[in-house]
């Protein structure tokens, strides 16, 4: 990449800092890595330092100072891709390609990633940002071979695009949407613009406001926050200008429903962004849309296109007086953290995605200081209808503090994986038998920072004030080791997506993986039982919700399978130090040619 | 504007103090001494180490991040906050390569004071023994990062102000490389070779631990005679008093 393309590409984003990850973005898709004294220029042309700039790049994921390579293969390391036969398919490519996970070999990059959002259809990786899906080792010797005659990656695909709108021109994806059953929110059919037009123009934006506080519908990103509550306080925000959020950024493993929701209903997501716009009285809006999603982009930005003709965006949305309000789509670049609110916001300002510190809420001090109402892409279409239904029809589905439907991404051991959209009340046991499990040994509830349940708790009722969700379900059968198999693969997840500042989030995961390796080589005690329940008591004074959670997978199979824990406790012995000095001495003493004294 | 006074309890006892000043600085109004370590008087909050966490109406939250509030029951000196603290000390000793004896800033540490504060004796976790290395690149600094806790005050303080257009915020000497357990302090290549003394001295200084070092100079005040060899780390001689008055006095 010469130096004028560089000057180019800050040409078009006008030397703004702030929009930094689309900078990246533009150098990294076209030179597959950032040169470092490319690096140099861009801070210079920014004013900012080298090690500034470095440090958003090193953040990502998808990011790399160092070549990548011509193709760029990064396969999904999660739970349900390990059931489905990752392993298989990871030997595969390191067998084609005679290079290991981390390397670049004939311009050909092989790495690992963390959940893809394709838990339905895995093994799955990406391919220079394309999404492979439904991996077996004979495709994986038909792709590499592919790379290999220097094919494009769009004419990769074995002529088999996905269903519904994963066919277009627009998106040419492989990826299926496995809408297993719709209700209300989902089901209904959507006409673009009419709820704008015909229902909101005709409201205040109190009244907007009131309805969605009627609906008592909650956050759907996990956290559940009365939505109607977080836009009053938005609204009452003093601000020059205000923005509003979505949230595309889902990355709990086993969640893809919004992946289903953005390619179903897209125009419904933007509508809803529209509607809280009028409500807090913003002039912009961003769709953060995660990396791994970025097959989707053309899709929606041509969405969005329309909606402008069809004066649903722009100047008067709906033909309302006083308002106006655009949508912008704005990559990211892989890191689970970023679906944080105030971290979502850190990276669309083209930082590195640290959650800030609150208060200030984003909702007083958002983007670029500004008020800013971050809402998940379920909440959004939500919204849609509970304008559209009224609230007192939404506050009547499901239960009485739980209102409405649950989106829910099922994946792991059942006959049929996909997205499920259920009244909030139901138990687990009944998902189960919907979506054909047998021998259900354990269910993830909510994904990794959820928690690991077992029979004897599935008539629990799935919702807010008994089992919450924010709707990944993987649902585990008696064939798996459960510690070693899925504990132990969360606790890795945890390790890798930390941000790296508060000291417990960045030690405590690490430490209790330790031990649950010693626990699993039998060599537990008693005593190390006590130190993972007592060192994870230091998780809630990390700053975001990953670092509060980030122990769960660990904690709560711990309290729910405690007798698999037990059994590997190594009997009669108050302490065993877990270290073996033969094997720590060993390589030293091949050094001096002696065999350790055993 | 006038000044709101806030009514709170901090370990059941009456304090008052501005509205919006942090928890820290509203204790310290108050006479009482919260522990901190990434924080610095005057610059802007990190909330990063965790060692000042409080308990506010029984949640966990950093009193330097937090603004103190009407109502507010903040609990500080209790056994389960100095216990967490306490590990906090311990996982930054038993994550970074600390041999005390011979470096350079044994005596003005403020991760050695906190320990000596808490009677650390050895730390509950396990020693990871990460590999880290030393940057002695630089021409007039020795950066260590066997030593650095991670706190980010060189990032937040240490700025570079030359030729700015107006209105502009100074260039990040340091930054955050990487992420999760990777995470480090990268010295900027060509930033870093321009440094003047007084911002290499000034960033030694503000370090709390010995990761940067000024070259070519060292153990100017000996072993026995510096700030925390004869006192414990407390309201009086924490946190760079000359600054934190400064900051008061404004």
């Amino acid at each position: 990449m010469t130096t004028q393309e560089i000057h180019g590409i800050l040409d078009k984003y006008k030397h703004d800092k702030t929009r930094l990850m689309d900078i990246l973005y533009d150098i990294q898709h076209k030179t597959n890595y950032i040169p470092m004294d490319k690096v140099d220029i861009i801070a210079d042309e920014l004013n900012m330092s080298s090690a500034d700039v470095e440090q958003t790049i090193s953040f990502y994921h998808f990011y790399s100072t160092k070549p990548r390579g011509k193709y760029s293969i990064c396969l999904n390391n999660s739970v349900v891709a390990n059931m489905k036969g990752r392993e298989f398919v990871a030997q595969a490519f390191k067998d084609e390609l005679g290079c290991e996970f981390g390397e670049v070999k004939d311009d050909i990059g092989l790495f690992e990633t963390s959940c893809i959002g394709m838990s339905d259809q895995e093994p799955a990786a990406l391919i220079n940002g394309k999404v492979f899906t439904n991996l077996t080792t004979y495709r994986v010797r038909e792709l590499i071979r592919d790379m290999r005659l220097g094919m494009k990656v769009d004419d990769m695909f074995a002529n088999t695009f996905g269903d519904s709108m994963n066919s277009s021109p627009l998106i040419k994806s492989c990826v299926r949407n496995s809408l297993k059953r719709t209700g209300p929110i989902l089901g209904q059919e959507y006409i673009p613009g009419k709820t704008l037009k015909k229902q909101v123009a005709l409201m205040s934006p109190q009244d907007v406001i009131n309805e969605l506080k009627k609906s008592h519908l909650r956050g759907r990103g996990g956290a559940g926050f009365p939505t109607g509550i977080k836009w009053e306080f938005a609204r009452k925000a003093k601000g020059e200008k205000k923005y509003v959020f979505c949230n595309a950024d889902e990355g709990e493993p086993g969640t893809f429903k919004d992946r289903v929701i953005l390619t179903e209903k897209p125009g419904m997501v933007f509508e809803g962004m529209v509607i809280a716009a009028y409500a807090i009285g913003a002039s912009e809006g961003i769709l953060y849309l995660r990396y791994e999603y970025r097959y989707l982009r053309k899709y929606l930005v041509d969405v969005l296109d329309k909606m402008r003709k069809n004066n649903s965006l722009g100047k008067n949305p709906g033909g309302i007086k006083d308002f106006e309000f655009d949508i912008r789509i704005q990559l990211g670049a892989g890191a689970y953290v970023c679906g944080e609110e105030s971290a979502l916001i850190e990276s669309a300002e083209g930082k590195r995605g640290e959650p800030r510190n609150r208060p200030p809420f984003p909702v007083e001090k958002g983007y670029l200081g500004f008020p800013t109402v971050v809402n998940n892409v379920e909440t959004l279409i939500a919204a849609v209808r509970i304008i559209q239904n009224g609230g007192e029809w939404y506050q009547k589905l499901g239960t009485k503090e739980s209102t409405g439907t649950k989106i829910l991404s099922v994946s792991g051991d059942c006959l049929f994986p996909g997205i499920y959209e259920l009244e909030w009340g139901f138990t687990v046991r009944t998902l189960l038998e919907m979506v054909g499990a047998r021998n259900t040994q354990a269910v993830q509830v909510g994904g990794p920072s959820g928690a690991l349940i077992g029979p004897e708790q599935f008539d629990r009722n799935v919702c807010y004030s008994d089992l919450a969700t924010g709707g990944s379900m993987i649902v585990i059968d008696n064939r798996r080791d459960l510690l070693k198999d899925v504990v132990l693969n969360f606790m890795e997840f945890f390790i890798e997506e930390s941000c790296g500042s508060c000291v417990p989030c960045r030690n405590i995961p690490t430490l209790l993986k330790q031990k649950l390796e010693k626990i699993l080589e039998g060599k537990a005690t008693n005593k190390d039982f006590d130190d993972i329940n007592n060192w994870a008591k230091m998780m809630p004074i990390n700053r975001c919700g990953l670092g509060h959670t980030a122990a769960n997978p660990i904690i709560t199979s711990l309290k729910n399978f405690r007798h698999l824990y037990r059994e590997r406790l190594k009997k009669d012995i108050e302490f065993e130090s877990g270290f073996c000095l033969d094997d720590a001495i060993r390589e030293s003493c091949e050094f001096v040619d002696r065999i350790p004294n055993i | 504007m006038e000044k709101k006074i806030a009514h709170f309890t901090i370990d059941n006892k009456e304090c008052t103090a501005t509205t919006g000043v942090s928890i820290i600085n509203a204790a310290r109004e108050n006479g009482i001494f919260i522990p901190t370590l990434c924080h610095y008087e005057g610059v802007k909050p990190a909330g990063s180490c965790r060692v000042c966490t409080v308990k506010v109406n029984k949640r966990h939250l950093t009193a330097c991040t937090t603004p103190v509030a009407e109502g507010m029951e903040i609990e500080v000196d209790t056994a389960e906050l100095n216990d967490l603290r306490s590990s906090v000390i311990e996982l930054l000793f038993t994550e970074g390569n600390h041999y005390c004896p011979a470096c350079e800033k044994s005596g003005n540490c403020e991760l050695q004071a906190l320990a000596y504060r808490f009677g650390i004796m050895a730390p509950r976790f396990p020693y990871q023994f990460n590999e880290r290395d030393v940057d002695a690149s630089h021409p007039k600094i020795y950066h260590d990062h066997n030593r650095c806790i991670l706190c980010k005050r060189c990032i937040r303080i240490i700025k570079d102000e030359k030729d700015l257009p107006a209105g502009s915020q100074g260039r990040s000497i340091f930054a955050f490389n990487q992420r999760a357990k990777k995470v480090k302090i990268k010295l900027d290549d060509r930033l870093g070779k321009e440094l003047s003394d007084e911002l290499a001295q000034k960033a030694m200084d503000i370090c709390p631990v010995g990761s940067i070092l000024v070259k070519e100079t060292g153990f100017k005040t000996p072993i026995g005679q510096r700030k925390f060899d004869k006192e414990a780390i407390s309201l009086d001689n924490s946190i760079n008093l000359k600054a934190m008055k400064e900051a008061h006095h404004e």
